[in-house]
């Protein structure tokens, strides 16, 4: 295929880009200038150098916070990933009511405030009135999510679960929808057992919206904040303060805003680097692999 | 002291600029804007050089910078050298991996 020249829609990305510069580019500059001054009002203001980021990054609080984060936002990945591909692939291929009716129930979870969805988790959970910690409880399990650490912890991750695992399963749902018959035709004619249709036709087919899901579940959770907050306030101690947490505490309590921008674009660098490692990943294709495709491309088209 | 700055500079005074980072951002800008003409000029192909993945021009600039604001962050945060260490040895990658990457 031969580059387009002179080719004059460019133009149409204009209003997009000052959009985008209005929106994320000029504030993270002053997000960047912030960082390196000592900010008392918005005239007084003291050049401190790299000052705030050696102490963000040294700060053992901070370190811990970012331990956490990581590992509930791959928690949430392991198990909502496959969670959701599993409860797409038990839907029916064709469409009726129960596929109607289950869609709805699936999305409901999505259509709720997040601040409310904390809410519900915080009463559902209670070991006294909630539904969730009385039935625990009665178990004979000693689950209290405000006291014990570990409760805590599987009560934040169940609601994340409980809340995004339906964007999943609709994404490989509408994923699984795009694959055409013909494929599980021709897997049929093969006598291809159900592994080997979900290994060579459903998997592959749904890697562009497992992409898509993996780079949103990986981004929203690691900056998951209203959540945890309304259910457990960052405790018990600092059990589930995630780094979103740390921050708000440090730039809008102590109004710290110098540290609190040094610490915003660390975080932003991080979120950056891992979603930048999924997608070369999971889009990633090696050389062979993408000249065969295009041979087998060319010989199909002449 | 913003009262004898220009209008047009004094209505970016609330972003609180500093010279160092102004350079910052005119060195990212002229970098990106050098590499939009020479891309203009002489548009490249993506290659595999010492990266384990083929990459474009644009590729092997994005990863250099990243690499860069990484290393500065570990000069930074885990050990006690001069932050020009860390300016100097990503100028040295970003040239490497501009190159050969």
């Amino acid at each position: 295929m031969t580059k387009l020249r002179n080719n004059k829609a460019w133009w149409l990305v204009l209003p997009m880009f000052v959009l985008v510069a209005f929106s994320a580019i000029i504030p993270l500059m002053t997000v960047v200038n912030y960082s390196v001054q000592d900010i008392f009002d918005q005239n007084t203001a003291y050049f401190v150098g790299v000052e705030w980021y050696q102490e963000v990054l040294r700060d053992t609080r901070l370190h811990d916070s970012l331990i956490r984060q990581f590992i509930f936002s791959f928690s949430v990945l392991v198990i909502e990933i496959p969670l959701g591909i599993l409860i797409a692939l038990l839907m029916p291929k064709t469409p009726n009511w129960k596929t109607s009716l289950v869609l709805i129930l699936l999305a409901l979870p999505l259509l709720i405030p997040w601040n409310v969805v904390g809410t519900i988790w915080q009463v559902f959970a209670r070991g006294d009135i909630g539904l969730f910690g009385w039935a625990v409880n009665a178990l004979g399990i000693d689950y209290n999510y405000t006291s014990n650490s570990l409760d805590a912890w599987l009560t934040v991750l169940l609601m994340d679960v409980w809340h995004w695992t339906p964007l999943v399963a609709l994404l490989c749902y509408s994923g699984l929808r795009a694959i055409p018959n013909a494929y599980y035709q021709a897997a049929q004619i093969d006598r291809a057992s159900r592994w080997a249709v979900f290994r060579y036709i459903q998997l592959p087919r749904l890697k562009s919206v497992l992409v898509i899901a993996v780079l949103l579940r990986f981004m929203d959770s690691f900056m998951i904040y209203t959540e945890p907050f309304v259910l457990t306030g960052g405790g018990p101690g600092n059990a589930t303060t995630f780094l979103s947490q740390s921050l708000t505490q440090m730039a809008v309590g102590q109004f710290d805003l110098g540290p609190a921008a040094a610490f915003s674009l660390i975080y932003f660098l991080i979120v950056l680097l891992v979603s930048w490692l999924f997608f070369t990943t999971l889009t990633y294709e090696r050389e062979d692999t993408a000249q065969y495709k295009a041979v087998q491309h060319n010989e199909g088209g002449s | 002291m913003e009262d004898d700055l220009p209008e047009a500079i004094s209505l970016f005074a609330w972003m609180a600029w500093t010279q160092p980072t102004a350079l910052f951002f005119v060195g990212i800008g002229t970098i990106i804007l050098i590499m939009t003409v020479y891309e203009i000029k002489r548009p490249c192909a993506q290659r595999k050089g010492f990266l384990p993945i083929a990459t474009t021009r644009g590729d092997r600039l994005f990863i250099s910078l990243l690499t860069s604001a990484f290393l500065h962050l570990i000069v930074l945060g885990a050990t006690d050298w001069s932050i020009w260490i860390a300016l100097a040895i990503s100028t040295f990658l970003l040239l490497i991996t501009l190159r050969w990457g």
